[in-house]
């Protein structure tokens, strides 16, 4: 039985009702029960003094690989699960790129149960769109939506033609599931991996050009108007494609982004000297771009700011940068390159907790991500000035694979709480 | 924002000197000028009867080669040679690594065979740069060629023939023909043209070959030889790869060549006195005319004999210095 829990005094900050101001926030049963004013008989099993520090939802991270089953040798449920509560993250979606892949209800309910078993957050994977994510025979997508997938998608995997990419959007319309895309084409990416423009051409490393996102997206969005498909494009890389999603938006077609973290930061210039641990997918674009992404998340075209958190042996980096597996482990950076763009000036502070919070939680249609009364009591409680440096002391992810190894940040996690239970608390 | 070391910083140690030799981005004039210098002093050696110097003896030199090649290992093999340093050759494209050996673990098990010195070719844009960031204190790596990345040496020996023939660089136009972007020898020599002053590097190709904003290495695209060769004075012509057919880059070698292809009516919209350079292996046929290949202007050969000399300078130059203090580049 979780316990009542009074979180006093902080700064709380709930974007879904606008909510920001000196607040003591109760919980209890694992839900959120009052604010200010406690409930008739409420005593506290303990308090959390929160003078100084932030209390929000817990965030909701769209995108997260924790490996398992099948890359344990990259990371597991258990290992991870203590790095996503320090992160403040108490509910992420993993793509169904595991080893086998989420294509029947038994891998996603594994996920699932290893999770709970951790009790400290909550995983929801996200179904195959095709079978084996094989891009060719649809998945059973009605039991993996009745094993509780609320999306399908292809993850990095490409579909075989447009005709397999139309019949997924029309069957996952049938369900109401929504299709999570990676919007790059398979054939313009090529072996590509860098941005292609002047850093790629000058270090020789094969392009992956802007149009691979473009092309990719003007299909779905052309065949979402004739299916009726809901669809997400997950980690958008590039400004044009974010101007072509903000068009259909404005045209009312159902289509949501989100972007990861480390695009509104890095550009195709810290690739430089081959670092391998900025080799990402899509792959770090143009300052024009980054700029874009930015706007677009001030401006709501993007509902959320995801990890996209890929943790790696540290081998897998460890080879010329074409041969590394790209990706970067990244789920305790996330709150503060998202707090740097508030701090720059990008974002309001209400804003850039949104993308974490109340924005992933629309995108999947869930009841989280806010604080009102009777929601799960999944909170993040942060240190909004406190530095601290990446590195062995404060890293809990089993992947090391980030470029702001040994750099300072700024932003701590200091409590989160899973449906009402301390997850983490430092 | 990123932890790896730029090139600069990664070539040459505290006091400005060569430690590897990855790539000619980023160089001083200075250098490139000694590195030449020092291969003119090593074209006598190698024209004499007993064409050895014994600078690094004792020395151990690694040819790991991931790609095949002949001439530039051959070269490089006999460089290490006249320079008194025992050579082995490693082919991986037929050894561990095709068993499952990491990159990594192939350079620690052949440094621990205390080599001094890895040349270096692999398939894959920035293997040099990591290898170089593995090895260890003591030993130096030579690219001999990365991906499309960089082909240092090659381009230096080409600079070193354009010099020998020219004088210099400070009044030349360059013209630079065929598949960019898959060149790692056309970005090395943009980057040394560029550095030692060149007035003007043009490269020439139909757009499928020119790599995305390649303006932006400080040269003048065009798109048709007949224009691009008008008053050059070197004409550099890149292989074609057979392979380019199947990648949609050109259709066919007959059409390539009748728009690409150097002939001599082509050659002679160059200045009189301009010369032809190719890095080899030659297509005839294909981007360059038999009659051109092998006419007066080429200077196809002497390329090659310049390799030796250029890879002697380097090689010398990069060698670390030993507890005796037998300094690489004393001859310098």
């Amino acid at each position: 039985m979780s316990e009542r829990i009074l979180v006093k005094g902080g700064r709380v900050i709930d974007p879904a009702s606008g909510l920001d101001g000196l607040h003591d926030l109760y919980l209890a049963e694992g839900r959120v029960v009052a604010l200010d004013v406690p409930p008739d008989g409420f005593t506290a099993d303990f308090e959390v003094g929160a003078r100084g520090k932030i209390v929000c939802p817990g965030f909701i991270d769209l995108c997260a690989r924790l490996r398992e089953p099948g890359h344990e040798h990259k990371a597991t449920i258990a290992g991870e699960s203590r790095a996503v509560a320090a992160a403040g993250i108490t509910t992420l979606c993993c793509p169904p790129d595991t080893d086998p892949v989420i294509d029947t209800p038994a891998v996603a309910n594994l996920i699932r149960e290893k999770a709970q078993l951790t009790g400290t957050l909550r995983v929801l994977p996200i179904g195959a769109l095709t079978r084996g994510l094989q891009g060719r025979d649809l998945s059973e997508m009605s039991a993996l939506r009745s094993a509780g997938c609320l999306a399908v998608g292809n993850a990095h995997a490409p579909l075989a033609n447009t005709l397999v990419l139309r019949r997924a959007l029309e069957y996952a319309a049938s369900y109401d599931l929504l299709v999570v895309i990676r919007p790059e084409d398979p054939h313009l990416a090529d072996r590509g991996c860098a941005h292609e423009g002047p850093v790629s051409t000058r270090m020789g490393l094969p392009g992956i050009p802007e149009t691979a996102e473009t092309v990719a997206v003007a299909q779905v969005l052309a065949l979402m108007e004739h299916t009726g498909a809901r669809v997400h494009f997950a980690q958008i890389s590039s400004g044009r494609a974010v101007r072509m999603i903000a068009k259909a938006q404005a045209d009312g077609i159902p289509v949501s982004a989100d972007v990861a973290a480390h695009q509104l930061h890095l550009t195709e210039t810290d690739i430089e000297g081959f670092d391998a641990l900025c080799h990402v997918r899509p792959p770090l674009r143009g300052r024009a771009d980054r700029e874009i992404l930015r706007e677009a998340l001030r401006d709501g075209v993007i509902a959320a700011i995801c990890s996209d958190h890929q943790p790696h042996e540290p081998g897998a980096k460890l080879d010329a940068f074409p041969a590394t597996a790209p990706g970067m482990a990244s789920l305790q950076t996330l709150l503060p390159l998202a707090l740097q763009l508030a701090d720059e000036g990008v974002l309001t502070l209400s804003r850039a907790l949104a993308a974490l919070t109340s924005g992933p939680a629309a995108v999947l249609g869930l009841e989280l991500g806010a604080l009102r009364p009777g929601a799960p009591a999944d909170i993040c409680i942060f240190d909004p000035e406190e530095c601290w440096t990446v590195g062995e002391d404060t890293w809990l992810s089993d992947g090391r694979n980030t470029p702001f190894w040994k750099k300072t940040v700024t932003g701590r996690v200091t409590h989160t709480f899973f449906s009402g239970r301390l997850a983490f608390g430092h | 924002m990123s932890a790896a070391l730029p090139a600069r910083d990664l070539q040459l140690d505290t006091t400005g000197r060569l430690k590897h030799f990855l790539t000619i981005e980023g160089l001083r004039r200075e250098l490139l000028e000694r590195i030449m210098d020092t291969a003119e002093s090593f074209s006598s050696v190698t024209e004499q009867t007993v064409k050895k110097v014994p600078l690094l003896r004792g020395k151990t030199v690694v040819n790991l080669f991931f790609e095949t090649s002949t001439r530039t290992r051959t070269t490089f093999e006999l460089a290490a040679k006249r320079l008194s340093a025992d050579v082995l050759n490693v082919n991986i494209a037929t050894s561990a690594t095709s068993k499952g050996e990491s990159l990594l673990d192939t350079i620690r098990n052949i440094e621990a065979m205390h080599v001094d010195m890895f040349v270096v070719r692999h398939a894959e844009s920035g293997a040099a740069h990591f290898i170089a960031r593995h090895v260890a204190p003591h030993v130096s790596v030579i690219n001999a060629g990365d991906g499309r990345h960089a082909h240092p040496t090659q381009a230096m020996l080409d600079m070193f023939t354009i010099r020998k023939l020219k004088g210099g660089f400070e009044n030349l136009t360059v013209a630079i023909v065929g598949d960019i972007l898959h060149s790692r020898v056309a970005r090395s020599e943009i980057h040394a043209l560029n550095i030692l002053g060149a007035k003007e590097v043009r490269v020439i190709g139909p757009r499928t070959l020119l790599p995305a904003a390649v303006e932006s290495l400080g040269v003048v695209t065009c798109h048709d030889l007949d224009e691009g060769l008008e008053a050059v004075d070197v004409v550099i012509m890149l292989r074609l790869q057979k392979e380019r057919m199947s990648g949609a880059f050109i259709p066919s070698e007959h059409e390539y060549f009748a728009r690409f292809g150097l002939t001599g009516k082509r050659l002679s919209r160059a200045r009189p006195d301009a010369i032809v350079m190719h890095p080899g292996p030659v297509n005839r046929g294909v981007e360059i005319d038999s009659e051109v290949a092998d006419g007066h202007r080429s200077v196809i050969l002497q390329q090659v004999t310049h390799g030796i000399a250029i890879r002697m300078a380097i090689m010398s130059m990069a060698m670390r210095p030993d507890r005796e203090g037998q300094s690489g580049d004393r001859l310098a």
